[in-house]
């Protein structure tokens, strides 16, 4: 694990205005995230971890605080500036997957690049199908999302994140829709996606998910409750654990 | 973002709703073919009056008479007796412009030979009068100056004549019919020449010396018109101007005084005709326009319904890196397309629908080119504000909360 800063918050507030009242959603947030790292953000519904998520995703911007993705400032960018950011720099994967209806998994993959003009044609082609081949979906390219099984388009929505060879890849309850075997499944794609080197940031409420990751940051009431190590479980392992009659 | 990548991005969106997209295409579809139909019949129709009012003789000057007033009493045209052969003897005599001159009886009657008959219309005329209507002779001769003098009873019959009147392989010639109570030689036949704009059959006719229908028929001095025929059409105007003047002596006419007829060129008729027709083209024009309109508002009513319903989508692209004039321009691209696609459809509807009425109708097909130019420029151009305002909302979706919409 190289020391190279790919996510650098500090103080990181945001405050929303709803109707007369301020609802302060973060704090006061600092921490860093490094190449390699593979991290969960836990903590409960209304503890600040979507507000964060959005603003490390740079769809939204801090009220107060610094924010540096892969040594850039955020602060001040115009919304093109973000777009750009978000298109070079970060892998979204949703817990909804978020592909598009009637569209082959690979079409659905190539979609980042369309929205950078420096990759020809070809090369988006190329780096789509590699991207698949990574998720093990080599033989299902053609297929439309209502032809896949939910981890099956989840592992599209995931090579979608990774065909624009992003600094980090941010995913938001990625298993939040499985079941437990392919919750687990996911969870040993992304494992695996770390030994390759990737930077993830996973956001989940649930503690069962977090123990696969090598770093839990929790959030409680808009503060960091707690920033510390995870004793790694191997998602693969679990998976062979798992009894039979939960295979449904 | 290029266009290429653009035009196909917004085209799989189209494709992935190919109902939706097929049914708001057809607003404008039918809008631009109901205009270019209107269009293209209206010229059809302008064309083939043109042609019939040419049919009727190039060149041609008719003189009528004038509504009169006495005593402030309107006597209507046809009981105005002004009009004498002495005037078209002096127009042949004096007009330098007019080539040929006929003075024109006309009267209805029962034609019959033996047991058939049939309810035609006869026509007085000088020895001029075939030509200055361009009627031709099938079969026969046309009657001579010494017919006119001596009133013989000898007539020309057109088609409709000779199709009701003989059998199939009887010859009219020489055969002798009556008309009214009057026994007359058929002395030849005339070619067909079909019917002319206004519906009025123009083989339903028998042409005779004027003299005959005045004498022997309707018992009258006076005649109904006088057609004459210009030199040429560049003299036309001319040739109007001086037989006025000329009649205007013949008839005493003090300076200043109403005259008691009427002198109306081919060209005036022509323009009296296309104006008709032109402005009931123009009213239909106006109704297929209000019809594109209606469709463009569809296609908008439509972008406005797939934006709310893609807003997961716009979200989904907005946070992979699509720009905020990305999403402007991609639900921009997909109304130009349906409304360009639609519009292109729109033309070839149009003019295989004006080409088959023009068939049907037998009018002459004529494809109006500016207005194909004209509708496809303005339904690209509606297309355009029709998808303007959807892609504007679409571009302001917040992604945030777009990501999250059910």
């Amino acid at each position: 694990m190289s020391n190279n800063s790919i996510i650098k918050v500090e103080n990181l507030k945001r405050t929303f205005i709803v109707g007369s009242e301020e609802v302060h959603a973060l704090k006061g947030v600092s921490f860093e995230i490094f190449q390699g790292e593979f991290v969960s953000i836990m903590g409960s519904s209304g503890s600040g971890k979507s507000t964060l998520l959005n603003i490390l995703g740079c769809l939204d911007q801090p009220t107060s605080g610094e924010y540096l993705i892969d040594g850039i400032s955020v602060k001040e960018r115009t919304k093109n500036e973000l777009s750009e950011i978000r298109n070079r720099k970060i892998g979204f994967v949703f817990q909804s997957y978020n592909l598009l209806p009637r569209t082959t998994a690979l079409e659905n993959v190539e979609l980042p690049l369309i929205y950078n003009s420096d990759i020809s044609h070809r090369e988006r082609h190329e780096r789509a199908q590699h991207a698949l081949e990574m998720v093990g979906l080599k033989d299902r390219m053609l297929h439309m999302p209502n032809q896949l099984s939910g981890g099956q388009q989840q592992r599209v929505a995931i090579a979608r994140a990774l065909v624009n060879d992003p600094v980090i890849v941010l995913a938001d309850e990625a298993t939040g829709n499985l079941d437990t075997r392919t919750s687990y499944e996911i969870m040993s794609l992304f494992q695996s996606l770390h030994e390759q080197g990737k930077t993830i940031a996973f956001v989940t409420h649930e503690s069962d998910i977090a123990i696969f990751t090598n770093r839990t940051i929790f959030l409680r009431d808009g503060h960091i409750l707690r920033d510390e190590p995870v004793a790694t479980k191997s998602a693969l392992e679990a998976l062979k654990a798992l009894p039979v009659e939960n295979d449904y | 973002m290029d266009i290429l990548n653009l035009t196909r991005i917004s085209a799989k969106a189209l494709l992935r709703n190919k109902t939706r997209s097929a049914l708001s295409m057809l607003g404008i579809v039918i809008g631009i073919a109901a205009v270019i139909a209107v269009v293209n019949l209206g010229e059809g129709l302008k064309q083939s009056t043109a042609n019939q009012l040419s049919d009727m003789g190039t060149n041609l000057i008719m003189v009528m008479r004038a509504n009169q007033r006495r005593g402030g009493v309107s006597m209507g045209s046809s009981n105005v007796q002004s009009l004498k052969v002495r005037d078209a003897e002096m127009i042949a005599k004096n007009a330098k412009n007019i080539t040929m001159v006929s003075p024109v009886v006309n009267s209805g009657g029962q034609v019959v030979n033996g047991s058939k008959n049939w309810s035609g219309t006869v026509y007085g005329g000088s020895t001029d009068y075939l030509q200055i209507r361009k009627y031709e002779i099938a079969t026969g001769v046309n009657f001579t100056e010494e017919d006119v003098k001596k009133y013989a009873k000898v007539g020309l019959i057109g088609q409709t004549i000779v199709e009701n009147l003989f059998g199939e392989n009887e010859d009219p010639i020489g055969k002798t019919i009556r008309v009214g109570n009057m026994p007359f030689k058929v002395i030849g036949t005339l070619k067909e020449k079909g019917e002319n704009t206004m519906g009025m059959d123009q083989d339903d006719i028998i042409i005779m010396p004027y003299s005959t229908v005045q004498k022997r028929i309707l018992g009258v001095d006076f005649i109904h018109q006088i057609v004459c025929s210009a030199a040429s059409e560049d003299v036309a105007d001319a040739a109007v101007e001086e037989v006025e003047n000329i009649l205007r002596v013949a008839h005493k006419i003090p300076t200043g005084g109403t005259n008691d007829f009427e002198v109306r060129t081919q060209q005036e008729l022509l323009e009296m005709m296309t104006s008709m027709t032109g402005m009931i083209t123009t009213v239909l024009i106006a109704i297929a326009l209000i019809s594109l309109l209606v469709g463009c508002i569809g296609i908008m009513n439509i972008m406005y319904v797939t934006v709310t319903e893609r807003t997961k989508e716009i979200g989904l692209r907005m946070s992979i890196g699509a720009k905020n004039s990305a999403i402007l321009l991609q639900f921009l691209t997909e109304s130009i397309i349906l409304s360009l696609i639609g519009g292109v459809l729109g033309l070839v509807l149009g003019v295989a629908l004006s080409y088959v009425v023009d068939l049907i109708m037998s009018l002459p097909f004529i494809v109006n080119v500016l207005w194909m130019i004209i509708s496809f420029v303005s339904c690209a151009v509606l297309g355009l504000i029709a998808g303007f305002f959807p892609a504007l909302k679409a571009s302001r979706t917040d992604p945030i909360n777009a990501l999250r919409y059910e």
